[in-house]
């Protein structure tokens, strides 16, 4: 493993080196066959060389995700020939060239990643999918299937040039079964949408995430998304049933089953779930959904120390078990960032800062028992010192806005200014160690702030600095990354690998296991043309 | 001197209200009931009174069925100092809930009863007008500021009319009615949710307080309000200048 990082390292250097001759075949052919993302140091070279309008370059420095390598060059061009087969199948209206749709189609929702596709399609059925892809592949033409496009990992837009499948218009609910719960949609509808769907039925999703108002379920099971309700519920693995996926020579695999229970040779919509596009576009899911329970309380919490946080969390697994359905925490620089950034929101404490904040949310059947055996749990936590403060919602309203400050946190970090995000899955006795590392590190130049989902020991580390800086960066990566192997976590939890991570993933997977990735993507998509350059390194999946 | 506060118990502000099937109200069963927002708004200003050092205690009132009593523990909670239950089973309405009031003054004597200047379930803005009537007192509704004078036993209260703001000066004992604007409400802390467990809930009737609950209204019929069509995108100026003349005829 160590050895195949190495050599990845490598290889990076190596391309480090090449950068500089990229750019300048860029800039004279104006081609966009190389990469798009440019580092600080393009544009502080512009500058000197005396190319004045530097500030059209508006690309943010990432370091990270300034990673340089070229287009492959066994993808074709789009030519007006694929137009016009494009607009003959799909009709004129879902064949996009307007360029400002296409900017925001370019980009992610935290403009981070940007590539320069000229095309976005919007088929309306399976068929039509299955026909794109049946002519992109015989095309070789590369295509990224989109959804909400709200993707943290640049995994939902194009690299280069490939075709953008948006699957906004597959958005209608297919079936609904009261009985089993069973709900059967396509890959299109609105996370949000579905939920108030539900609502009306008395059921709820099993996911639940800050980004309901845009993302798809479609993007949401490609990406395995976890969310606010994973320690309740599980994950989509365990809640999707079945589903229906586009392979990229077209053929549909019809895999939409709706039955809890069916062993009949390898469960292959696993390959789909989390494989972020790149071995089949998802046209179809069938999801079992939960009753809505009536009874929803919601405490917030200070607690001293991350080890009352750690032991907190232990005592409400045993205490509140089967009630339990969310249990978050922040640190106290993420409560800083969110009382400074976002209008509105208030700090629930009248007294002094804490060094920790938890959530604790419960659902249940029955009012006066949950609250009762909540406010009993949380009491005796007080007297035993695990909380040094807390507040119960009272109504819907105070619970919302106790949300909002750890949904927000993503939010106000945006505002802050420039941020490193890593999604971790760690140990939960070690997962603190890493923010007060990261800490020392970085000292006075960055701040450092961890917040997540403690009950899946899942850890948002976040460095926000006044601007993007390639000291900082070096501060931070590798670093995070091999701490987190040395631990045995995951370098992703539930963002995905995108292009941001793609060359990362031996740090969580082993070499035997990411070849065996490597040989399923070749069977599935011999070509290459699904959702290239992400999720599997590009020393593999590239030529 | 004391202050009474009304709390009412109504379906969750956030709650999507759905009409029952037979129309003859608006779906309970299984629905998050909370603390009406305006009566949070009421406690917060008597508390805040309460903690200047101009009020000796304060009691918070709730009338209907048994599960009051929670909505009672969430004032406790906030720091009400008792809690007074009047138990009624059927649907109670701004006159009668009025004169349960009065008769409760009799009881308590407060010099100041504040109560939110409507519930956000049937949105009457009624009780605190007519208890001011009933009790023959002073009333200042839509607070949206508050100021004692207990030397004076003054109370002078700014309220949001059309175009300003209007200024009241009440002789006490006197009706507050508040608005959105006074004041913003605090959180039950824990140590709060535990203490209010040991403070007092008186529980009356409304035949204890010589009340007929009987009342001259009567609901018909509870409908939901007509859904909203769906927009249609139109391709051309020329489109929408015929749609306005032709379909919506207001050119």
């Amino acid at each position: 493993m160590i050895k195949l990082m190495d050599k990845w390292r490598i290889t990076n250097r190596l391309l480090n080196h090449s950068s500089k001759l990229i750019f300048d075949r860029r800039l004279s052919a104006n081609s966009h066959n190389s990469v798009f993302r440019s580092a600080l140091e393009y544009s502080e070279s512009l500058v000197k060389r005396g190319f004045g309008n530097a500030s059209t370059i508006r690309y943010r420095c990432f370091g990270s995700e300034a990673t340089k390598f070229e287009r492959n060059a066994a993808f074709s061009t789009l030519n007006s020939e694929d137009v016009s087969y494009f607009k003959e199948l799909l009709g004129e209206k879902s064949v996009i060239q307007d360029e400002d749709v296409l900017l925001a189609a370019n980009e992610d929702w935290m403009r981070k990643y940007r590539g320069s596709s000229k095309l976005l399609l919007q088929p309306r059925t399976t068929n039509e999918v299955s026909q794109i892809l049946k002519y992109c592949n015989s095309r070789l033409l590369a295509v990224v299937p989109q959804g909400g496009n709200t993707g943290l990992v640049g995994g939902s837009v194009p690299v280069f040039d490939e075709v953008i499948i948006n699957m906004g218009s597959m958005n209608n609910i297919i079936t609904f079964d009261k009985g089993s719960g069973v709900l059967v949609c396509e890959a299109g509808c609105i996370l949000e949408n579905l939920v108030s769907f539900l609502d009306d039925h008395g059921f709820i999703m099993p996911l639940d995430l800050g980004a309901k108002g845009s993302c798809q379920i479609g993007g949401n099971v490609s990406t395995n998304a976890g969310g606010l309700r994973l320690v309740r519920y599980g994950s989509l693995h365990g809640n999707v049933l079945g589903l229906e996926a586009v392979l990229a020579n077209g053929d549909v695999i019809d895999m939409l089953g709706t039955l809890r229970k069916d062993n009949t040779g390898y469960d292959l919509k696993h390959l789909f779930i989390g494989s972020e596009g790149s071995l089949g576009i998802v046209t179809k899911v069938s999801i079992h959904t939960p009753p809505k329970l009536s009874s929803v309380n919601l405490a917030f919490l200070a607690c001293r120390d991350y080890f009352s946080c750690q032991k907190l969390l232990r005592e409400a697994k045993r205490k509140l078990g089967e009630i339990l359905s969310a249990f978050e925490f922040l640190d106290n620089q993420s409560m800083d960032l969110v009382l400074t950034y976002l209008e509105g929101v208030r700090n629930p404490f009248s007294s002094s800062m804490h060094n920790f904040y938890v959530l604790i949310e419960t659902t249940g059947s029955e009012e006066s028992y949950d609250r009762e055996k909540l406010e009993a749990f949380l009491l005796s936590s007080m007297e035993g010192g695990l909380i040094s403060d807390g507040v119960i919602a009272q109504d819907i309203n105070q619970a919302s806005s106790f949300w909002r400050i750890r949904e927000g946190i993503a939010e106000a970090l945006m505002k802050a200014g420039a941020v490193y995000k890593y999604d971790l899955s760690l140990p939960i006795e070690k997962m603190y160690d890493l923010v007060e590392k990261m800490r020392q590190r970085l000292g006075e130049t960055a701040k450092v702030i961890g917040y997540g989902h403690l009950g899946d020991g899942n850890l948002h580390l976040n460095i926000s600095a006044p601007r993007y800086d390639d000291m900082i960066f070096a501060q931070i990566e590798p670093y995070v990354y091999e701490w987190t192997s040395e631990h045995r976590g995951s370098i992703s939890a539930e963002h995905g690998l995108g292009l941001m991570k793609a060359n990362k993933i031996f740090y969580s997977k082993s070499p035997k296991t990411v070849q065996l990735m490597s040989s399923i993507k070749k069977l599935l998509d011999p070509n290459g043309i699904l959702n290239p350059y992400k999720v599997l390194p590009h020393s593999l999946s590239n030529h | 001197m004391k202050i009474m506060v009304a709390i009412k118990r109504v379906v969750d502000y956030a709650v999507k209200i759905r009409v029952k099937s037979d129309r003859t109200g608006v779906e309970t069963n299984n629905v998050k009931m909370s603390m009406n927002p305006f009566c949070e708004i009421a406690l917060e200003e008597a508390l805040r009174i309460k903690e200047s050092g101009l009020a000796s205690e304060v009691v918070a009132v709730s009338m209907g069925p048994a599960q009051c009593v929670d909505t009672l523990r969430t004032g406790l909670a906030m720091g009400a100092d008792r809690g007074v239950h009047v138990e009624a089973a059927g649907q109670l309405y701004p006159l009668t809930v009025a004169k349960i009031l009065k008769s409760l003054v009799e009881v308590e004597k407060p010099a100041l009863i504040i109560l939110g200047k409507q519930a956000i379930d049937d949105d009457c803005n009624q009780t605190g007008q007519m208890v001011a009537g009933l009790l023959s007192w002073a009333q200042g509704t839509f607070a949206s500021k508050v100021v004692l004078d207990k030397e004076k036993q003054l109370a002078t209260v700014e309220r949001e009319v059309d175009g300003g703001l209007e200024t009241l000066e009440l002789d006490l004992p006197a009706v507050i009615t508040t608005d959105l604007r006074l004041n913003q409400p605090r959180y039950a802390t824990l140590p709060n949710i535990m203490k209010a467990k040991s403070k007092p809930i008186k529980k009356y009737t409304p035949q204890e307080l010589n009340v007929d609950v009987k009342s001259d209204l009567e609901v018909i019929q509870v409908t939901e309000p007509p859904k909203r069509k769906a927009g249609v995108i139109l391709s051309s100026v020329e489109e929408l200048i015929d749609k306005l003349k032709n379909e919506a005829r207001v050119i």
